[in-house]
């Protein structure tokens, strides 16, 4: 049976499934259902100064697809609205109870030293294993000066972050901010300051629709809304992105990622460590079903690495990373078309349509004895898959590679690219 | 004893009430949209063209999904005025769900006309309507018969700016629909509601008790009229040709079911304890199953072929049996047995096919005690109302071009009075067709 244990920055958890700073984290009572649930590990809910600042109603703005509920959800929420010294014996006697689980306090504090070192003294007496530094939140706190407000400015993070390496001993980790041009920035200015580690993603800033009656954006607040920050499946494809450009980048990839951002199952999971990732945190997905999800995810991955052959998270974490390349590093010579398993066909048409009205006019549709047949024209179809994306059949429309005869030929060396190196370089 | 003679109120009126609520009850708000969100938006959907009226029904989905019930509903009737009731009663599962790419993918097919019900129940809520009339014409056309077929010809019509006479023989409209359709598909009196919305469109007078072929004549109306339109529907019912066919407990199963439909309290409707029922299509299901669901003890359907053979659909017969009706194959009646002037037990001799697959006797018999015996053994067209000039038949239908002529010029025809699918939504489609057929004839 595969050993699903973990040590990310100094910090150990019996698996890799943490749960994100937020409001499954927000206090005892949840952190305590989730780790008798099986979750390695809990992000606290980010503290900041007293007073506790104000929520409102509602905060919850979710998208539907389809008929799926919360393929997207967003929040207006701030940090924690409860005493800072009511979290922090809560923290003392969790961390107690639990001693085999990874618990990491989420912090935010106004940009000045000071306020850095207070927390971090009190934080440091519960006995927490590690902080991890709320540079991402998007809405609310960053109009203060705090949240993405310092994480969106490469600079602040790597000065805050060293005062932080200055006036504790725990494991810093940096909480990283998708609202930005380029994640590589604050990335590197979280290694220059000396951060234990990073995770990612925070929510996307965000409107998740409108209210057409109301005339206000979603979710409303007494006829007004405000954005918020997006989060769950839907920004999962992002959230790989970001943490796979961190764990190829050789100036931040000794960097710990703890990847974060629509994980909702093992094989998501599997996904975030095959790009680098050494631990997961989760949210929406609890926050939509319960805690009970992590027994299919521990049991899933380690089903899964069995099946695979890997032994420990460290087999496959960062495999999939050196086949992460840029665009000009792809073979321009290899050509693939769509081949349609007529016995799986259940003629929808679909392929058809889709790549006559939008792609190459590839895929024929016929009648035969009054019968519907769609049929690829091989000299046609350039080989982009849209049509096996919009068949509704799984492995109906497989993309076959063909033989163009012709060796590996990349941007860097085509004969169009003015810039090109020659191949026999 | 009460067990030899017809009898009322055999269950109570509360059981009565809760076996003919409705056999498939509207879906939910959230129901609708699971259910949209299994349409694929197919290209050249097989669907559509499974549909006799030929309804976009990737379209019509697509509204219920975005939420766009007007326009659903728009697309619906646009293709067949009748869309409401044909979503209650259409045999889908031998129809568009049958094409649907979902029952060659996995056997559950979209629900299209559960959707379909969707979308026009929203709009029959808004008493909105969807249509116009365009500018009079000035013509006038006669429609014999206010069933599906002479209404959504009447409707067609109607919209295009001619103004429309319909003639009914009965007091009613809807023919099968009012009279015929069994009652849990068609609640809450929904055939009238429907057609006093088709009817709110403008433009079409219903005179209710005129009969072709007694008070009026089909030459008279080619005269008054610019054309005609026949939807007259079978009005004849088969025979057994047994001797005692004419005794008290032996009824036309149509006739029954027809009481059935119109009773104010079903409770009160006089029936037997033992019921059989002869005949193999959907008139026998539904008479069976509407004893059954009437209080009798114990119904039979007696079949003279095998299962396949039934034109009752599979789902109809698996609903009859589910409701407790005994199927019986391969077994036609011989001799109606009576018991003090009334009927007592139905004779039965075994058939088997012979070489060409006929069903014929093998001289073994049985009987089944029944205090009532319901005929479901087709029905044929009666052409005297057509009078001596009436149009050409053809395998005792009135005979007719693709667009619905007949061989009488200005004289059009469709619905069961034609040869085709005995079916609702094919007697929609023959109306609408024959309505363009006749603005062509007219000129426009
Ligand atoms: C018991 C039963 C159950 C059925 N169940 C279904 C079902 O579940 N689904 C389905 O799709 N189909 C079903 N059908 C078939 C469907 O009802 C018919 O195909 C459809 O009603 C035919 O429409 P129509 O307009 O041609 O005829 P009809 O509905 O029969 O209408 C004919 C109209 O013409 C009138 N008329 C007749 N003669 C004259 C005259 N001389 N003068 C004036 N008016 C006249 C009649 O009174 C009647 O109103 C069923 C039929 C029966 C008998
Ligand atoms: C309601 C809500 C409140 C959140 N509050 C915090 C917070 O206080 N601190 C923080 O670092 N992240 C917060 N987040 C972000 C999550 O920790 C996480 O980064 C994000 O939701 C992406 O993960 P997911 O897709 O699994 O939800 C919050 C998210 C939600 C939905
Ligand atoms: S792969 Fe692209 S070009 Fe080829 S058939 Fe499919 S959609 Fe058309
Ligand atoms: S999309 Fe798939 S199932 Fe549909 S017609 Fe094309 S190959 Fe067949
Ligand atoms: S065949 Fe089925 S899936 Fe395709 S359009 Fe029709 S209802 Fe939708």
């Amino acid at each position: 049976m595969a050993d699903l244990a973990t040590t990310f920055a100094g910090i150990r958890s019996p698996n890799p499934f943490w749960l994100a700073s937020a409001p499954p984290t927000d206090k005892e009572y949840n952190v305590v259902r989730a780790f008798r649930a099986g979750w390695g590990g809990a992000v606290w809910k980010t503290l900041g100064e007293d007073p506790p600042i104000v929520n409102t109603a509602s905060r919850y703005g979710a998208v539907s697809f389809n008929g799926a509920r919360i393929a997207g959800f967003s929040n207006i929420e701030l940090i924690t609205d409860r005493p800072l010294a009511v979290n922090l014996s809560e923290i003392t006697a969790v961390k107690r109870a639990w001693p085999d689980r990874a618990l990491v306090v989420s912090l935010m504090v106004p940009c000045a030293e000071e306020s850095w070192k207070r927390i971090l003294e009190a934080v440091e007496d519960t006995g927490a294993d590690g902080v991890e530094l709320n540079f991402g939140c998007p809405h609310g706190m960053s109009e203060r000066g705090m949240g993405s407000a310092v994480g969106q400015v490469p600079d602040y993070v790597e000065m805050v972050v060293r005062w932080c390496k200055q006036a504790t001993r725990m494991p810093v980790i940096v909480k990283l901010t998708p609202n930005i041009t380029d994640i590589l920035a604050p990335a590197r200015a979280a290694r220059r300051g000396g951060a234990d580690a990073v995770s990612l993603i925070n929510t996307v800033q965000s409107i998740t629709g409108v209210d057409l009656d109301l005339m206000a954006p979603m979710p409303v607040v007494d006829g007004q809304g405000t954005h918020g920050g997006y989060c769950g499946p839907a920004v999962k494809p992002i959230a790989l992105c970001m943490v796979a450009g961190i764990a190829r980048d050789s100036e931040s990839a000794s960097l710990p990622i703890s990847g974060i951002g629509g994980i909702a199952t093992w094989r998501d999971a599997a996904e975030f460590i095959a790009l680098g990732a050494g631990t997961v945190q989760v949210c929406t997905a609890a926050m939509h079903r319960g805690f009970r999800i992590v027994t299919d995810m521990i049991d899933g991955l380690a089903n899964w690495m069995d099946q695979a052959g890997y032994r420990r998270i460290e087999d496959f974490r960062a495999r999939a990373v050196r086949h992460f390349v840029h665009w000009e590093d792809l073979n321009l010579n290899y050509r693939t078309v769509a081949h349609i398993d007529p016995d799986l066909c259940i003629r929808c048409g679909l392929c058809h349509i889709a790549c006559e009205d939008t792609a190459h006019q590839a895929i024929a549709a016929r009648r035969v004895n009054g019968r519907r047949q769609y049929e690829v024209i091989e000299a046609e179809c350039v080989g982009c898959n849209l049509c096996a994306h919009a068949c509704p059949v799984e492995d109906c429309i497989s993309m076959v590679p063909v033989s163009t005869g012709r060796p590996r030929l990349t941007w860097k060396q085509h004969p169009n690219n003015p810039e090109r190196r020659e191949a026999a370089e | 004893m009460d067990g030899d003679r017809l009898s009322a109120h055999r269950i109570p009126r509360t059981v009565i009430a809760t076996n003919f609520a409705d056999c498939a009850p509207a879906l939910s708000h959230d129901e609708a949209q699971v259910a949209a969100a299994r349409c694929y938006f197919c290209h050249d959907a097989p669907c559509i063209e499974a549909c006799p009226t030929g309804i976009d029904i990737p379209l019509f989905i697509r509204g219920i999904a975005t939420g766009n019930l007007q326009g659903a509903a728009r697309t619906i009737l646009d293709a067949n005025i009748f869309g409401g009731s044909c979503a209650r009663v259409c045999p889908t599962e031998i129809l568009c769900q049958r094409a649907c790419v979902r029952t060659a993918q996995e056997e559950k097919p979209v629900a299209i006309g559960a959707l379909q019900r969707h979308a026009t129940d929203w709009l029959f809520a808004q008493k909105v309507q969807p249509f116009a009339r365009a500018p009079a014409t000035g013509r006038r056309i006669a429609v014999v018969g206010a069933g599906p077929a002479g209404l959504a010809c009447a409707h067609a019509l109607a919209r295009l700016g001619h103004a429309i006479t319909v003639f009914e023989a009965r007091e009613k409209p809807g023919g099968l629909n009012e009279y015929g359709i069994a009652a849990y598909k068609l609640v809450d009196d929904f055939a009238q509601s429907e057609i006093a919305f088709i009817l709110r469109l403008g433009g079409i007078s219903v005179e209710y008790g005129r009969i072709l072929g007694q008070d009026l004549a089909l030459s008279a109306l080619r005269q008054d009229f610019d054309a005609v339109f026949l939807g007259l529907g079978l009005a004849g019912a088969n025979r057994l040709g047994l001797p005692g066919e004419d005794l008290p407990g032996v009824a036309n199963a149509i006739d029954f079911i027809a009481a059935l439909r119109q009773a104010p309290d079903k409770s009160a409707l006089p029936l037997g304890r033992q019921v059989v029922v002869v005949g193999g299509g959907n008139t026998a299901i539904d008479a069976a199953t509407q004893a059954r669901k009437l209080g009798a003890e114990e119904v039979s359907i007696v079949y003279r072929r095998g299962p396949e053979a039934m034109s009752a659909t599979l789902e109809e017969q698996e609903r009859a049996q589910v409701t407790g009706v005994t199927i019986r194959h391969w077994a036609i009646p011989v001799a109606l047995e009576a018991v003090a002037g009334r009927l007592a037990q139905v004779v039965f001799e075994h058939t088997r096919p012979d070489s060409a697959g006929r069903p014929v006797g093998n001289g073994e018999r049985f009987a089944l005690p029944a205090q009532m015996l319901l005929k479901a053994i087709g029905q044929h067209f009666l052409p005297a109302p057509l009078g001596a000039e009436g149009p050409r038949l053809e395998g005792g239908r009135i005979a007719v071009t693709g667009d619905g002529e007949t061989s009488l010029p200005g004289v059009f025809a469709g619905g069961d009075c034609i040869a085709g699918l005995d079916l609702t939504v094919q007697a929609v489609e023959n109306g609408k067709i024959a309505a363009r057929a006749i603005h062509r004839y007219l000129g426009f």
